[in-house]
């Protein structure tokens, strides 16, 4: 349909800002579906090279070693931190009720099924993965990665896979003994201080929670969280730009998105595990 | 630090793990107790087992020898059929009954257990068809408001009676 003198007069640039706008939504559009592209192939790369990796246990335990041994001190802190301030938080609404004795129960459930994974997964993007990053990222920045392609060493399977697996092998680990020094320091509260029957606060627990379904959920989460902030820190170190900005946008990118990632996903997890009673 | 030494505070840190995921299954949760081997199964027909659900405790005098195995539907009866797990070390009389309760006014339901006075005890596989359902709030009320009702309209006496719940005459 032609359009009218009028509409083509106004039309000049209302039809440029759109073409223009169109542009730079599809253009967006193209980006965000490469950058899908490439974090899948890139994820493909490094599982073909953790077969390789497994050959060389000690280079995965090293890195458990520094991806799960130096993080140590602070999920146990932080774990006794919100054991702690749960079950003081806990006594003073159920107190009102008279159920101070499922205290034990409560703080259980809320530190095995959700606190525990996702507030380990935080900290681990932000001690782990952070120091994941910036040490690929100047690897990268110095040239040893390229080195060692040089060399015909695989810098996947030699650098990537090995923390990749620690990752994930660590993450259930320290939500495991997260949630257990969570409980343990409710426990120092609730009956040490407060003086909540233990009897009754270890029995109710006990009572509540399930193997499988508590505590065997509360690590599957934990791995697929490890799996989320390992492979972040690890894409975002790789991909980084080999400059000192380039280095520190990747590991601020870690943080963000690694810790955005785990708490979507423990929407999805907790809605497919517990939404039958 | 040396390559031994590494490898030791590894292990330290798996060993640990697997130390919290012991604890988290033994003293946090109920892994330990009533592990199948030492009980005896009972099967009980209810025809109504309102909330009760599966690991439910069996009690008798207040005190828990067994769990709730399963609960399923009888296809051909209506009769909910609850498996129970029984200590082995807990023998009942076989003219015992079964009562669906309530811990407390808003707890858990259990399985309580009436012991008769029978010579003969209650053996693994047996049926009990003696058993009394759990309380269901909204048939209480409509049998008291019924009751209630026909108690208004029998006696034009404004007299407050005081029928209880099983004073219905329907």
């Amino acid at each position: 349909m032609a359009p009218g003198p009028a509409r083509e007069r106004r039309g000049e640039d209302g039809a440029g800002a759109m073409t223009g706008l169109l542009d730079g939504l599809g253009r967006r559009a193209l980006e965000i579906l490469r950058v899908l592209g490439h974090h899948a192939t890139f994820l493909v790369d490094l599982l073909r090279a953790c077969p390789v990796a497994l050959r060389r246990p000690y280079l995965v335990i090293a890195q458990i070693h520094a991806i799960g041994n130096l993080s140590l001190v602070i999920i146990l802190a932080s774990g006794l931190a919100v054991g702690f301030v749960l079950a003081l938080q806990m006594y003073y609404a159920l107190v009102t009720y008279g159920a101070a004795e499922s205290l034990g129960l409560i703080v259980n459930l809320s530190l095995t099924r959700e606190l525990g994974p996702v507030v380990t997964a935080l900290l681990f993007a932000g001690r782990a993965g952070t120091s994941l990053t910036a040490e690929i990222g100047l690897m990268k920045a110095g040239e040893q990665l390229a080195a060692m392609d040089m060399m015909a060493v695989d810098p996947r399977s030699r650098v990537l896979a090995p923390r990749f697996l620690a990752g994930l092998v660590s993450m259930p680990i320290l939500a495991v003994l997260f949630s257990s020094i969570g409980i343990l320091g409710a426990y120092v509260v609730a009956v040490l201080l407060i003086g909540v029957d233990a009897g009754n606060f270890w029995s109710i627990m006990q009572s509540g929670v399930d193997v499988r379904r508590d505590i065997g959920n509360g690590v599957i989460k934990s791995i697929v969280f490890g799996f989320i902030c390992t492979f972040v820190a690890l894409y975002q170190g790789y991909e980084a730009k080999a400059t000192p900005e380039g280095v520190a946008h990747g590991t601020t990118r870690t943080v963000v998105i690694a810790s955005l990632g785990v708490l979507m996903m423990d929407f999805v997890l907790t809605a497919l595990m517990f939404s039958t009673p | 630090m040396g390559k031994k030494s590494i490898e030791t505070f590894v292990g330290i840190f798996v060993l640990l793990g697997m130390a919290g995921l012991v604890f988290l299954a033994l003293k946090a949760a109920n892994l330990g107790s009533f592990s199948g081997g030492d009980t005896y199964t009972l099967t009980a027909y209810f025809d109504n087992i309102g909330a009760l659900k599966v690991r439910a405790p069996v009690r008798s005098a207040g005190v828990t020898v067994g769990r709730v195995a399963s609960i399923r539907l009888d296809p051909k009866l209506y009769q909910g059929v609850v498996e129970l797990a029984i200590n082995r070390d807990v023998q009942f009389p076989s003219d015992s009954s079964l009562r669906i309760l309530t811990s407390g006014l808003l707890g858990d339901q259990y399985v309580g257990v009436e012991p008769g006075a029978a010579d003969k005890m209650w053996a693994g596989g047996d049926t009990i068809k003696q058993t009394q359902s759990a309380v269901v709030l909204e048939s209480l009320i409509s049998q008291f408001l019924f009751s209630k009702a026909a108690d208004a309209g029998g006696t034009p006496a404004p007299a407050p009676s005081t029928p209880g719940p099983s004073g219905g005459k329907k």
